[in-house]
């Protein structure tokens, strides 16, 4: 039963909010997010296929982003219980329920073949990280919770709008306003072109928003540089995973109707200047959880990068969906314990992180050498793919600016990253109390671990997974 | 046709909602537009169904009633001054606002539309509405005129939504309502917090440096 994937966790965030104690909350969160887990890898072993409705079904595309969602969780579900104990002062009642919601709402998105419910789950997935980012409850995580609100849902109504656009392309061109992939896929031949196009246009900008792509990013470094480094990652990991898939969704309609030359070249051009604008930010990045941001902007350009190449260009992306939400909670677990055990997030008050905190630090470094593509680490792999589907296809042009932007970001993340983890901590006695304990940091070295693994060895249900995945969207 | 001069209304109502200085005016106007909307339903199902009264009567409360009382009740409540202080002029934004009419007018003869859109206003009066609301949106500087745009640009989804009647998707825009009292609740709070800076504890802890 794939409903219950969606169903144990809204079942869990009930339970969360009717729960009286504080204390025991982040088990709950932990006991589902272990379950839903379980759930997720044996649906995509055995139930692949299986649909609950017409609506809801369990494709390759989908049950990869189940398993990364579902992964991303677990890990910072068992991290929340470290962090969570360290802010015992805050009520955690609105925060854990959000959590399990943003799990139910980021599975239905994972198994939803229709663009009206794939749109409402998107939306509830926006409402419930406004919850998340808001934790902290002063001034900053408000202005920063507002302006994602803001841009958020002028993104989600330019995304219902495409939406709108693609259902009257079908009631033109197929008698019915069908919005089920399956049929806008089966019969695209007869979608009218100015529609779909339109309709692509206006889906790209309201997902693209939700992701961060550039210049619809500018929620990004005000998000996570203010929430909690595990809503950050969920952020990055997760929903920007999901947002992608929506994208993935609509592209291959868009692809099946014939203007899939069309969609490659929009999407090349928002990589590449995401890609440009991450490289513009990140150098000389005073505040490390905005670098992170940045980070996070330019691997989406990434991903649609990938996309926009086609053929082998689509696997690597793939690829790079998975490599890319397991750096990411490596790096925003491991700054948010920095962030914690020095009140501040910026370079004039944090240094000498690796003799203060070794364990967190170490982690943090060695996230950001596998986010930026160094061997033997995940990324590498995926980004020397996409560099290889473009010299393939003979874009030797977009080969030379993905290498160099990769190589300004390398030297501009790794200042920041050097300046966090070198030299002598200061003095002052402030964050003192806080302790590596193991919920802290054992969650990020399984994250790495993983991250090292999908670089040496990707095991083979994975890899069938993903070529499964690839061929829905006309790649290898 | 009267859907066609109710369509022609709420053309004339955005150049007002873009045209006034006066934010309470602004508002009332967003629930005139809420209220046309509502109407409009009657005029796409001949048949009197359930879903068509249901349609009428929540489209009618939410987008005439309840969010335009929650968006005076928030000016009164946190005492926001009545000035609207648009990033952009009064006169380049009714301009514009008129020269993205004209477009859409244009735009929406050349779009491939079933004979019986073709017709009708549905879809320029559509784009039109979203361009205004675009402009409103982002020419404003105060949170609380942004979020008048926001309405209008909604508005001009509902009136698409309503060509597809039948696959019920305007249902779905009630839910962008839903993050228009989101944000009204975050207008407020950070009015509230203002108002008691000095009585924030961080504030206090800030002050040592």
């Amino acid at each position: 039963m794939i409903v219950l994937l969606i169903i144990i966790p809204l079942i869990g965030a009930l339970a969360a909010f009717l729960l009286p104690a504080d204390r025991y909350r982040p088990w709950v969160v932990a006991a589902v997010a272990t379950i839903h887990t379980v759930l997720a890898v044996q649906a995509v072993r055995t139930k692949m296929g299986q649909a609950a409705s017409d609506w809801l079904q369990l494709d390759p595309l989908g049950g990869l982003v189940l398993l990364v969602i579902s992964t991303i969780f677990l890990i910072c579900a068992m991290y929340c219980i470290g962090y969570l104990r360290l802010r015992a002062n805050r009520p955690n009642r609105v925060f854990c329920t959000a959590l399990l919601g943003f799990l139910a709402m980021t599975s239905l998105i994972a198994l939803a073949q229709h663009l009206t419910v794939l749109w409402v789950a998107m939306e509830a997935t926006t409402l419930a990280t406004a919850v998340l980012l808001y934790f902290n409850q002063n001034r900053s995580s408000l202005e920063a919770t507002w302006k994602y609100l803001m841009i958020g849902s002028v993104g989600i109504a330019l995304a219902l709008l495409g939406t709108l656009f693609l259902a009257y392309g079908a009631l033109l061109g197929l008698g019915e306003p069908t919005l089920l992939f399956s049929d806008l896929v089966r019969r695209a031949a007869h979608l009218p072109a100015p529609w779909v196009r339109t309709a692509f246009v206006f889906l790209l900008v309201g997902y693209g928003t939700k992701m961060g792509l550039a210049p619809l990013h500018t929620w990004k470094p005000d998000a996570y540089g203010e929430a909690p480094g595990v809503v950050g990652a969920l952020l990055a990991g997760g929903m920007t995973t999901c947002a992608f898939l929506a994208l993935l969704r609509v592209y291959r309609i868009v692809d099946a109707a014939g203007q899939g030359r069309f969609a490659r070249e929009l999407l090349l051009v928002f990589g590449l200047l995401s890609m440009a604008t991450a490289a513009a930010f990140m150098v000389g990045q005073r505040d490390f959880k905005r670098l992170l941001a940045y980070s996070s902007v330019e691997h989406m350009g990434i991903l649609v990068l990938g996309i926009g190449l086609g053929g082998a260009g689509i696997f690597a992306a793939l690829l790079h969906v998975v490599n890319n939400a397991l750096t990411k909670g490596v790096l925003f677990l491991a700054a948010g314990n920095i962030h914690r055990a020095f009140k501040s997030k910026r370079l004039e008050d944090v240094t000498g992180a690796l003799r203060r905190l070794p364990l967190s630090a170490g982690l943090f470094l060695a996230g950001f050498f596998a986010i930026t593509g160094s061997p033997p680490f995940g990324p590498f792999v995926s980004e020397l793919s996409i560099l290889t589907a473009a010299m393939d296809t003979h874009r030797y042009i977009v080969s030379a600016l993905y290498l160099i932007l990769l190589a300004v970001i390398f030297i501009g993340m790794g200042s920041t990253v050097l300046a966090v983890v070198r030299g002598v901590p200061p003095e002052d006695a402030e964050g003192r109390s806080f302790r590596e304990s193991p919920f802290k940091t054992i969650p990020i070295i399984v994250s790495l671990v993983l991250v090292l693994g999908m670089g040496i060895w990707i095991p083979r249900s994975v890899s069938t997974l993903l070529h499964a995945a690839a061929r829905l969207l006309g790649g290898s | 046709m009267i859907a066609d001069s109710i369509l022609i209304v709420l053309l004339l109502t955005n150049f007002f909602v873009l045209g006034t200085a006066n934010l309470r005016s602004a508002i009332h106007a967003v629930a005139f537009q809420g209220l046309l909307l509502s109407l409009l339903p009657l005029f796409v199902e001949s048949h009197l169904t359930l879903r068509l009264v249901a349609l009428v009567v929540a489209t009618g409360s939410i987008k005439g009633v309840v969010i335009p009382g929650l968006l005076l009740k928030a000016i009164r409540d946190v005492h926001i001054r009545h000035e609207v202080e648009p990033y952009l002029g009064f006169v380049p934004s009714l301009f514009l606002c008129a020269i993205g009419t004209a477009l859409a007018l244009l735009f929406a003869d050349h779009l491939p539309l079933a004979a019986a859109d073709r017709a009708g206003l549905f879809v320029p009066a559509s784009l039109a509405t979203l361009f205004a609301g675009f402009l409103g949106l982002t020419t404003r500087r105060k949170a609380i005129s942004q979020v008048t745009g926001y309405l209008v640009l909604e508005n001009g989804i509902y009136v698409f939504g309503l060509l597809l009647y039948q696959a019920m998707v305007v249902e779905v825009g009630v839910l962008l309502d839903l993050l228009v009292g989101i944000f009204v609740m975050g207008i407020v709070l950070n009015h509230i917090q203002r108002e008691f800076a000095s009585l924030d504890t961080e504030q206090l802890s800030r002050l040592r440096e």
